[in-house]
């Protein structure tokens, strides 16, 4: 496959140039935060950490952290790093686990989100000829104007549906014969499975690649998804506090993410001690902005659990991967001591045949949890007798018991019942009050 | 020759069956048998109906998961004992059952069960043997 990129000099430029080009931003971008933010000025302070002390990338570890709690002692404007004149957007997030957090944009923040977006883009195999259908939410959300700018920027015609109204959604994809979808993975299944339901297959559109992020998605939810609307499905990474999608994505390979590090400098480190660990070692990713200027945060911890390669990808792309992260600090759920991850029981699911349609209801009675997942029943599934369906909810939860050391109780309910948020699936309910 | 059962998918849910009955109702399908097995947290509707692909259609329209079993429906007079013979046929020929129900007709002075067994193909030749009546789709139809 011929190699195309957006940004040629800087996706492909030597490792050594790049940490080159990360130290000079870094020492100005220092400077920027500590002269005009000083809720971070109080906590390099602190530290005793004066912006003179960073000389470049080696030094970033002395630095302190900010993590969404910091966000929310400084929302709105305690982070802010330049004059309101400057500033042309807001986005945030949506406010589900607290405060919700309010990230600014200058012009120049707004465009370099939009080259990383780009970036992705021409990475999925996108062009000029394209056909871009953005069914990401638009507004307070950061998915929907992201890859919306970044479509604008390497010219595809751009379809600007925003999330929900599926039968519109099928009904702009196929009369304009869309060819690459933005939007999230449980959304692009749920519009496979509508366009399946309503006779289509993947060879009548002609759709060839995805964009899918803002949510957790396993590699056999890739493939049901590649397989259901016949196209490649390309992994995206960001978080609003950094700018949104385009932080980081995938090429060709398929094999993690190239974070586009001239602009976000990514470390991995120990979510105990904060000590940064070495290339390759699994734990809790970090990112620095390098050049943003209304909302530059310096090691923000991102609660994402993920590791690092350096490794040569065949796309030629030098820019540093990240895997697709393992979990989310506090995604993760304790039960009866022991730490489960939603996206293990999806694994389990795609794995016996299931649809990754479930919820996890977590509850403690008598001070012992409760574990039970609901599971949506599959057509090819279904059959008369009581005793077959009881056996298949017991060797569900034996094979989840195998994945996740602890047994759940496993519930198969009707299909659909599962309430399916267009944007993001509501996946886990934890009853308990633990206080 | 074996007659087709619809099962359906139903949750422990207040109003669940209704819903069902309703749509039938207002789709012209009559039920002619139905039998529902259940546990705590969801239900197995099994329905003989008189139209069951208007009904496959409209169930699974408004979203109800659904499926044709293939079944043995037996005819047998309305007295004491016609039923035991009738599953005495087939324990004597060796044949697994599921599950049963039975149903009566209106006007005559039958009876009629549904039988859910491992192989249709040998219990209906058992039941012939033995001179037991069995019915078809269109039995069903004109019931």
């Amino acid at each position: 496959m011929e190699q195309r990129y957006y940004q040629k000099e800087i996706e492909t430029m030597p490792v050594e140039e790049i940490k080159k080009l990360q130290s000079e931003k870094l020492v100005k971008q220092v400077k920027h935060v500590y002269d005009n933010v000083p809720y971070y000025r109080n906590l390099m302070d602190e530290k005793g950490v004066k912006p003179e002390d960073i000389h470049g990338i080696e030094d970033l570890h002395l630095l302190p952290f900010l993590t969404k709690a910091d966000l929310r002692d400084a929302y709105p404007y305690g982070l802010l790093a330049k004059p309101l004149e400057e500033c042309v957007r807001i986005h945030s997030t949506s406010g589900t686990t607290g405060r919700r957090v309010v990230a600014f944009y200058t012009q120049n923040d707004i465009d370099l989100w939009e080259d990383c977006c780009a970036r992705a883009i021409v990475a999925a195999g996108g062009t000029n000829k394209d056909v871009c259908q953005v069914a990401y939410g638009y507004g307070l959300f950061t998915g929907g104007s992201g890859l919306n700018g970044g479509s604008h920027r390497v010219g595809c015609l751009t379809l600007p549906m925003s999330s929900g109204n599926t039968d519109r959604q099928i009904q702009f994809m196929t009369d304009l014969g869309a060819t690459i979808l933005c939007c999230t993975p449980s959304y692009a299944a749920y519009i496979g499975e509508t366009l399946k339901e309503q006779g289509y297959d993947p060879d009548d559109i002609p759709l060839k690649a995805g964009i899918f992020g803002a949510e957790p998605w396993t590699e056999e939810m890739r493939h049901n998804i590649e397989a259901t609307l016949g196209i490649k499905a390309y992994d995206i990474y960001g978080l609003t506090e950094t700018s949104g999608p385009g932080v980081a994505f995938e090429c060709s390979e398929q094999t993690g993410m190239h974070i586009n590090e001239d602009h976000f400098y990514a470390e991995i480190i120990d979510p105990e001690t904060g000590e940064v660990l070495p290339e390759g070692e699994k734990g809790e990713l970090v990112f620095t902005s390098l050049d943003k200027e209304a909302f530059p945060l310096l090691r923000y911890r991102t609660r994402d659990i993920c590791v690092l390669s350096r490794k040569k990808c065949s796309c030629g792309r030098t820019l540093i991967k990240m895997a697709k992260p393992m979990g989310r600090t506090d995604d993760m759920l304790i039960i009866r001591g022991v730490n489960v991850f939603p996206s293990q029981i999806e694994t389990v699911l795609l794995n016996e045949g299931y649809e990754p349609n479930y919820q996890i209801v977590v509850d403690r009675v008598n001070n012992n949890d409760t574990f039970e997942v609901n599971v949506e029943m599959s057509a090819d599934k279904f059959t008369d007798k009581v005793s077959e369906i009881l056996a298949m909810e017991k060797a569900l939860a034996n094979s989840m018991k195998i994945m996740l050391g602890i047994n759940p109780s496993v519930h198969l309910v009707a299909p659909k019942s599962i309430v399916r948020s267009e944007g993001k699936a509501v996946r886990v309910i934890d009853k308990r009050k633990l206080i | 020759m074996a007659i087709k059962q619809l099962t359906v998918f139903v949750e422990n849910k207040q109003g669940a069956l209704v819903t069902i009955t309703d749509t039938l109702a207002s789709n012209n399908v009559n039920i002619r048998a139905l039998s529902i097995a259940e546990t705590e947290e969801f239900g197995i509707l099994r329905l003989i109906v008189n139209d069951e692909e208007t009904a496959l259609k409209t169930l699974s329209d408004v979203g109800y998961l659904i499926k044709v079993t293939e079944v043995v429906g037996v005819k047998i007079g309305d007295a004491p004992g016609k039923l035991s013979s009738a599953l005495d046929v087939l324990d004597k020929a060796g044949i697994n059952m599921e599950y049963l129900y039975a149903f009566m007709a209106r006007t005559e002075k039958h009876a009629y069960v549904v039988l859910r067994v491992e192989d249709n193909a040998a219990a209906e030749s058992a039941l012939e043997a033995a001179g037991i009546h069995l019915i078809t789709d269109a039995d069903i139809e004109k019931l």
